[in-house]
């Protein structure tokens, strides 16, 4: 009986240390529409079905778990057409963050390639680019907080505020949803970050182009929101899926059942 | 007792979710395929026979690559008319060595059995014309890697970046043409170059 009670307990210890090093936290997302603000055609609303969503980007110790698992995402085994150079050049070695990087600070330097993967290894997915803007229009009391002026400038003023990836995961606000971090941290991939176009390929995207640059001269809230949009548009644009950057990190998803 | 410790190790091994099982398999058969080749690419496409295929079986041949879309009535007509026109300036001696690769965007709409259509309606059903369609997630995956960028618009349309991509016989992108219409005489210089190589 006591054999029982060991194994019995040794096993529980294994399960939630194993939960543990692979779930992070989540939290349900209702379902809704909105109208995106850049990137849509006649500016009609998008359905976005109930999901989850990570509370927090995915971190340097996460990443480092991820990697000892399935060393063929290691920096050394990294197939060049999934990441270019600079994967995770920020880390001290192969296996070791190092002293310079915070165990709980977002992992950067990672192409959309390896995010995607590491979603998948958490049973999880990457967040598409409605999901992710749906849930990036909450401040802290409401789900859409876009027409805020002060909210526009918190996400301004982050854009023009350097090196904030060294900061430690939520340490920026708790939005509506739960979930931190959307602004003030990194930028995060989107599943589908790869369907926007900016250079004038769709024509129902360029007419919002031109609604943006040839808006009227004073600059109102709908001004600064549509601005702090387009900066993340236009920063997805120019990515593509190999690219690693510093302030660029991501978190996952999950359909709910 | 023993029941017990099975039941346990399997939920345990349930757990662990992220398993290794697979990258044994793409470890031994990515030999030989160089680091920025798109034959690194797991995933498994239908063409227009209803055959299962990956990629790399097409390795040894240099690939002519764009995606599509059948029910396109704008820009695909376009670009299928220059990948036709690519096709047939092609030198004979090299034409062997070629595949003209057209992969969907539209998963859904685009069965092996309407690519078929297609490529007959088009006059593309000769041997040297693949047509593909995958998974939406493998579509999405293969675009990011030739950087076509790609969405949904409406419920038949779709916003796509014009490309057509040369690969060489390793599965390396060596040329890319981008545009509507435009002048191919770089890419048909490109594909009869990395063509000759395998003559």
């Amino acid at each position: 009986m006591l054999q029982l009670k060991i194994i019995i307990s040794t096993f529980l210890v294994m399960i939630v240390t194993s939960l543990l090093a692979q779930e992070s936290q989540m939290v349900a997302i209702k379902r809704g529409a909105y109208v995106p603000l850049y990137g849509t055609k006649d500016k009609k609303p998008v359905e976005v079905d109930a999901f989850s969503m990570d509370v927090y980007p995915v971190t340097n110790a996460q990443f480092l778990a991820f990697i000892k698992k399935r060393p063929e995402f290691s920096r050394s085994k990294m197939k060049g057409i999934f990441a270019e150079k600079s994967y995770l050049s920020h880390w001290e070695s192969e296996f070791n963050y190092g002293k310079n990087n915070l165990s709980n600070a977002p992992i950067t330097n990672v192409s959309w390639f390896v995010a995607k993967k590491y979603c998948e290894c958490q049973g999880k997915r990457l967040p598409t680019m409605d999901e992710w803007e749906y849930v990036a229009m909450a401040d802290e009391k409401r789900a859409d907080a876009r027409s805020k002026e002060e909210f526009n400038n918190y996400i301004l003023s982050w854009y023009e505020k350097p090196k904030t990836f060294v900061n430690p995961v939520g340490k920026t606000f708790k939005n509506y949803w739960g979930v931190y971090d959307m602004h003030g941290l990194v930028w995060e991939w989107t599943s589908d970050f790869n369907s926007i176009f900016l250079s004038g390929e769709s024509r129902k995207d360029k007419d919002t182009d031109k609604n943006l640059f040839c808006g009227s001269g004073s600059v109102n809230a709908s001004d600064l929101m549509n601005y702090a949009a387009f900066m993340r548009y236009g920063f997805r644009a120019s990515l593509k899926a190999r690219f690693t950057t510093r302030n660029l990190g991501f978190r996952c998803a999950k359909d709910l059942k | 007792m023993k029941k017990l410790i099975l039941g346990l190790m399997m939920i345990l091994l349930g757990l662990q979710g992220c398993n290794s099982n697979k990258n044994v398999n793409n470890s031994s058969t990515a030999k030989g395929i160089s680091d920025l080749s798109i034959y690194n690419l797991p995933s498994k496409w239908t063409n227009q026979d209803g055959k299962t295929l990956e990629m790399k079986e097409m390795k040894g041949k240099v690939l002519v690559m764009v995606m599509i879309y059948t029910s396109c009535k704008s820009a695909c007509p376009r670009l299928v008319a220059d990948m036709r026109n690519i096709e047939s300036r092609l030198p004979e001696n090299i034409k062997k060595n070629v595949k003209l690769v057209l992969v969907s965007i539209d998963p859904t709409v685009d069965t092996p059995e309407r690519l078929k259509a297609f490529s007959i309606e088009n006059k593309m059903d000769a041997d040297q014309w693949v047509f593909l369609r995958s998974t939406e997630e493998n579509t999405r995956e293969f675009a990011a890697v030739l950087a076509v960028n790609y969405k949904k618009i409406s419920p038949m349309d779709f916003s796509h970046s014009n490309i057509i991509s040369v690969f060489n016989a390793e599965g390396e992108l060596a040329y890319q043409q981008e545009g509507l219409g435009v002048n191919s005489d770089e890419t048909i210089k490109k594909i009869t170059e990395e063509a000759e190589k395998l003559n």
